[in-house]
C-alpha cells in the first residue's frame, strides 16, 4: 500500500498537459502496480510454504522421543478452527464487494468481522500449542515438533498480520485517510487474506488430514 | 541541482467534474513531513531517485569487491607454498567461506541491482521505478545486512561452513562461534532486499514501459534483468526457509539437522540447491544482458537473432530449475536422480551455447570498434565458454564424481563467475560510465585494467584445472610438499602460478579504481553519445536529469535511439544506413517539447529507518532477545511512519515559492 499516494499524486494531473496520454495509472499490462506486486509476492509466498511443508512432511514420522501426530491432533477441535478460518473468506468478499459498491460502513464492519474470525482461528492454534505442549510435545522434542510448529506457527504468523492489516485498513478507512482507490486497497488486503486460507486448506489436509 | 516539481492545485481551467476524485496531497495524520533536500548528504540519505540509488549499490557493491578481493588474496598467499602458514586452519576456513558469500552477495548480486536500478527505468523510458521507498529500503537493507555480516568479523570469528553452509557442519557443535548466526541473520536481511527488488523491478517492467514499447522491443539487458527478477521472487524463499531452519536450530535448539534425532543431512542441501542453482544464473544473467548492449554497439549492426537470445535467457532461467541436484551427485542420491539431473544440466548448454553463437555472429562482419568495453565483452565470450566447456564436464556424472570438491570445479565456477560475470560487469562500468557520469573512463587505463584481468584470470583459475584433475582437494588449508607431482603436474608449480595470477587480478583491479579517481579528478565532459549507441538511456542528458526524460518518448523500434538517428536511403549500391540526426538534436528535440507536469516522488525519512531495525532485531537474536524487542519497536515505528507520511512534501517546506504559472511551477530546492 505504501506507494498508493505516489501514484494518486499523479493520477490527480493526469487530464491535462502533455503527459496525458502515458500516465503512470495506464500501466502496459492493465493491472495496477500494487495488484501485481501483490500477486507476485503471493507466487513467492507459494515456494515459503512450499518449503517448509516439504520440510514437515519429510520429518512428520520422526518422532523418537515425544507423540507423533496420530497420538495429539485433535481433528474435531482443528477442523472447527478451519471451518472459522473458511468462513472468513466468505467475509473478506462481502468486505471486497462492499468495498467496490461504495459502502463504507458496510465494508468495515465485514472487516471486523473477518479479523474476528481470523482471531479466532489463532486463538483457536494458540490453545493446540498449549495443549500439545503439555501432552509432551515441544518445539525441540523431535523432528516431527520442531518441524510442525515451524510451518502452522509460519501460518499463524501470517494470519496474525493479515489480522493486522485489515484492523489497519479499517482504522484508516474510518478517518478517511486512504489516498486512493479504496476497492483496491480492500481487494489487496483480500487477495492477501485469500491466500492465507488456501494456504491452510493444504496445510489441515497434509498435515491432520492424512495419516502418518 | 535537481529540480522538484511543487504539489500543484488542479488549475482553475479545468472542469471540476473532470478533475479525478484525489486531488489534494494527503497529510495522513498529520505526523510527518517529507523530507525536500535535493542536494548534499540529506539528498542521499533519503533519496528514492532510482539513479542515486544505483550508484549507492555500485558504491558499496565496489568496496565489497575490495573487500572479498581481500579476502581471495589471502587465500592464495596461504596457498603459494606447501604446508604454509599465512592462516590458520580456522582463518582459512572463514576466508574462503567469506570470500565466496562476499562475491556472490554482496559484489555480483548488488552491482548488477545497481546497473538494473540505475539503468532499467531509463531502457524502458520510466521517470522512475514503481514503488521508490521500497526501491530505497532494498539498498538500505543490503548496506545494512553487508556490514552486519561483516561484523562478525570482530565479534569472535565469521562464518566458517563454507558458503554452502553443509550440515551438520554448521550446528553449534562444529561451529560454536557465533560466525554462522551472522551469516544466515545477514544473508535473511539482505534476502528481504532482493526479494522487494524482485518486486518492484517486475512490476516496473511490465507496467511502466514507454507507449509504443513492446515486451519485444526491450533492451536485451533490460530482458535479462527480469528474468533474474523471476528467479530471484521464487528462488528467495527457499534460502529464506533453509535459513530459518538453521537458525532456529542454532537459536532456538529446533532438531532440523540433528542426525541423532533421525535428521536428513540431504534436506540442507536439497533446499541450499534449489536456491543455490537459479542463484548462479542470477548471478551471470546480467551479465549477458550487458553485454548484448554492449556488443552490436561496437560491432555497429544489431544484436544477431535479438529473439533467440531473449528466449534463450529465459530458457536459462526456466530449465534452472530443475538441475540443482548437480550438485550433489556424490551425496548417493541414487541412479535414476542422478541420471535425471545429469541430462537436465547438459540442455542447460543449449540455450548458453546459442547465445555464445549470437553474440559471436553479431560480432561477424561488423566494423569493431575495440574500446575497453567492447574487450571485456569479448572477454566474457572467450571466458565463459571455457567455463561452459568444464562446466559440461561436471554434468556428466561420473565424470563429476572424480572432479567433485577438486581444484577443478573451483576452476570452473570461477571461469564463469569471474570470466563472466564480473567481466561483464566491467564492461558495463566502461560502457555506461560516460551516462552515470557524465565523464568517460580513461581508456588507456582502462586497457591495462582489461589486459590484466584477462591474463590474471587465465593465470590464476587456469592451472586450477590441472590442479583440481590431479586431485588438489577444495578447502583445504594446506597442500603437503611430499604429494607434488613432476613435470607438467607439479602442484608446487602451478599453486605458485595460480597465486601469481591473482595479484595480477589484483593489480587490474587497482588500476580500475585508479581509473575512478583519475575520471573524477581529471576527465573532461563525454561527448552526450560516445559510442554511437542504440537504445532509450541515451536519449536524455549525461548525467541524466532526475526526472530522466523531459517527454517520455514514444517507442517505434527495437534499437529505438539508432532507429532515431539512422535512416535507410536508397543509393547505386543498394539501401545504405545514412546518419540523418545527431543525439544533440534528438536531446534538443525532446527538451522542446516538455512535458509540463512531471511529478516524482518526495524523498522519504523511513526505508534506512526501516532497514536500521533489521540488524538490531539480529543482533538481539544472537546476543540477548530484549534487544530484538528494541529492534521490533523501532521497526514498527518505522512502518508506522512509512504509512502515515503524506504522499508528497507539504508546500510550505519548498523554497521560495514562485508565483506565477501554478501548473508549471518549478521550485529549487537547496
Amino acid at each position: 500500500m505504501a506507494d498508493i499516494a505516489v501514484h494518486d499524486v499523479d493520477h490527480a494531473h493526469t487530464d491535462h498537459g502533455a503527459y496525458e496520454d502515458h500516465a503512470p495509472h495506464a500501466t502496459s499490462t492493465g493491472l495496477s502496480n500494487n495488484k501485481l506486486s501483490m500477486w507476485l509476492f503471493l507466487g513467492s509466498e507459494c515456494l515459503l510454504f512450499g518449503g517448509l511443508i516439504s520440510t514437515y512432511m519429510l520429518y512428520r514420522g520422526r518422532h523418537e522421543a515425544g507423540p507423533g501426530p496420530d497420538q495429539i491432533f485433535d481433528i474435531p477441535l482443528t477442523s472447527v478452527s478451519s471451518f472459522i478460518l473458511l468462513m472468513s473468506s466468505l467475509t473478506m468478499v462481502l468486505a471486497v464487494n462492499s468495498a467496490k459498491r461504495k459502502d463504507d460502513r458496510n465494508t468495515s464492519l465485514w472487516l471486523t468481522i473477518t479479523a474476528l474470525l481470523g482471531a479466532l482461528f489463532v486463538g483457536g492454534q494458540v490453545y493446540e500449542f498449549t495443549s500439545f505442549y503439555h501432552e509432551g510435545l515441544g518445539f525441540t522434542t523431535s523432528l516431527f515438533g520442531s518441524s510442525f510448529y515451524t510451518l502452522t506457527g509460519f501460518h499463524g504468523v501470517h494470519v496474525t498480520l493479515g489480522i493486522i492489516m485489515l484492523m489497519v485498513v479499517v482504522f484508516i478507512m474510518q478517518r478517511d485517510r486512504i489516498t486512493g482507490d479504496k476497492a483496491e486497497v480492500v481487494e489487496l488486503v483480500g487477495l492477501y487474506w485469500h491466500f492465507v486460507d488456501v494456504v491452510w486448506v493444504i496445510i489441515f489436509t497434509l498435515v491432520y488430514l492424512i495419516p502418518s | 541541482m535537481a529540480i522538484i516539481e511543487r504539489p500543484a492545485a488542479v488549475p482553475a481551467t479545468v472542469d471540476a467534474v473532470a478533475a479525478p476524485e484525489v486531488v489534494t496531497p494527503t497529510q495522513a495524520l498529520g505526523a510527518f513531513r517529507r523530507p525536500v533536500s535535493s542536494t548534499g548528504w540529506k539528498s542521499w540519505l533519503f533519496t528514492v531517485d532510482h539513479k542515486k540509488l544505483g550508484i549507492m549499490y555500485g558504491a558499496v557493491s565496489l568496496f565489497f569487491f575490495l573487500v572479498g578481493g581481500i579476502e581471495a588474496l589471502l587465500i592464495r598467499l596461504q596457498l603459494a607454498a606447501p604446508d604454509n602458514t599465512v592462516l590458520s586452519a580456522d582463518q582459512y576456513n572463514q576466508m574462503f567461506t567469506m570470500h565466496a558469500t562476499t562475491m556472490v552477495f554482496l559484489f555480483v548480486m548488488p552491482m548488477a541491482a545497481a546497473f538494473a536500478n540505475y539503468f532499467l527505468p531509463l531502457q524502458i523510458g520510466a521517470r522512475d521505478v514503481a514503488f521508490p521507498r521500497i526501491n530505497a529500503l532494498g539498498f538500505w537493507l543490503f548496506l545494512f545486512g553487508g556490514l552486519f555480516l561483516n561484523s562478525s568479523w570482530l565479534l569472535g570469528g565469521a562464518a566458517d561452513g563454507g558458503w554452502f553452509m553443509y550440515s551438520p557442519n554448521s550446528s553449534a557443535l562444529f561451529s560454536p562461534s557465533h560466525g554462522i548466526d551472522f551469516w544466515v541473520l545477514g544473508l535473511q536481511i539482505t534476502g528481504i532486499a532482493s526479494l522487494i527488488g524482485a518486486l518492484n523491478l517486475i512490476v516496473t517492467v511490465l507496467n511502466m514501459r514507454a507507449p509504443g514499447m513492446k515486451l519485444m522491443q526491450m533492451p536485451v539487458f533490460t530482458w535479462m534483468v527480469l528474468v533474474v527478477q523471476f528467479l530471484l521472487l521464487f528462488a528467495m524463499p527457499v534460502i529464506t526457509v533453509a535459513l530459518f531452519l538453521l537458525s532456529f536450530q542454532r537459536n532456538f535448539g529446533a532438531t532440523f539437522f540433528d542426525v541423532n534425532q533421525g535428521a536428513d543431512p540431504l534436506l540442507w542441501q536439497h533446499l541450499f540447491w534449489i536456491f543455490g542453482h537459479p542463484e548462479v544464473y542470477i548471478i551471470i544473467l546480467p551479465s549477458f544482458g550487458i553485454i548484448s548492449e554492449v556488443l552490436p554497439t561496437f560491432a555497429r549492426k544489431p544484436l544477431f537473432g535479438y529473439k533467440f537470445v531473449v528466449f534463450s535467457g529465459a530458457a536459462i532461467g526456466f530449465v534452472g530449475w530443475g538441475v540443482w541436484a548437480h550438485h550433489m551427485f556424490a551425496s548417493g542420491l541414487g541412479p535414476v536422480s542422478v541420471a535425471v539431473f545429469s541430462v537436465a544440466t547438459m540442455l542447460i548448454a543449449i540455450p548458453t551455447g546459442v547465445k555464445i553463437v549470437n553474440w559471436t555472429l553479431t560480432l561477424w562482419g561488423g566494423k569493431l570498434w575495440f574500446t575497453t568495453a567492447m574487450l571485456f565483452a569479448i572477454g566474457v565470450i572467450v571466458l565463459f565458454t571455457i567455463g561452459g566447456v568444464s562446466g559440461v564436464t561436471h554434468a556428466v556424472a561420473p565424470s563429476d564424481t572424480q572432479q567433485t570438491d577438486t581444484y577443478h570445479i573451483v576452476a570452473h565456477f570461477h571461469y564463469v563467475i569471474v570470466g563472466g560475470a564480473v567481466m561483464g560487469l566491467f564492461a558495463g562500468f566502461y560502457f555506461w560510465w560516460p551516462k552515470m557520469f557524465g565523464k568517460m573512463l580513461n581508456e588507456r587505463l582502462g586497457k591495462w585494467n582489461f589486459w590484466l584481468m584477462f591474463f590474471g584470470v587465465n593465470l590464476t583459475f587456469g592451472p586450477m584445472h590441472i590442479l583440481g584433475l590431479q586431485g588438489q582437494p577444495r578447502r583445504m588449508v594446506v597442500w603437503p610438499e611430499k604429494l607434488t607431482g613432476d613435470g607438467f603436474f607439479d602442484m608446487h608449480f602451478w599453486n605458485q602460478i595460480a597465486s601469481v595470477g591473482s595479484f595480477v587480478i589484483g593489480l587490474g583491479v587497482l588500476i580500475f579504481v585508479i581509473n575512478i579517481f583519475w575520471t573524477w579528478k581529471k576527465a573532461p565532459i563525454a561527448p552526450l553519445d560516445p559510442w554511437d549507441a542504440r537504445t532509450l538511456e541515451w536519449i536524455t542528458a549525461s548525467p541524466p536529469k532526475e526526472h530522466n526524460f523531459d517527454r517520455i518518448p514514444t517507442v517505434h523500434a527495437l534499437d529505438e535511439f539508432f532507429h532515431r538517428k539512422y535512416e535507410e536511403v536508397d543509393t547505386a549500391d543498394g539501401p545504405r544506413l545514412v546518419k540523418v540526426k545527431s543525439a544533440e538534436e534528438i536531446l534538443a528535440e525532446e527538451e522542446s517539447h516538455a512535458d509540463a507536469h512531471i511529478h516524482l516522488p518526495s524523498p522519504s525519512y523511513w526505508p534506512i529507518v526501516l532497514a536500521a531495525a533489521l540488524p538490531i532485531i539480529a543482533y538481539g537474536v544472537i546476543y540477548n532477545l530484549m534487544l530484538s524487542v528494541v529492534g521490533t519497536a523501532v521497526l514498527l515505528l518505522a512502518v508506522f511512519g512509512w504509512c502515515l507520511e503524506p504522499s508528497v512534501a507539504d508546500d510550505s517546506d519548498y523554497d521560495p515559492p514562485a508565483g506565477g504559472d501554478s501548473t508549471k511551477e518549478l521550485a529549487t530546492l537547496g
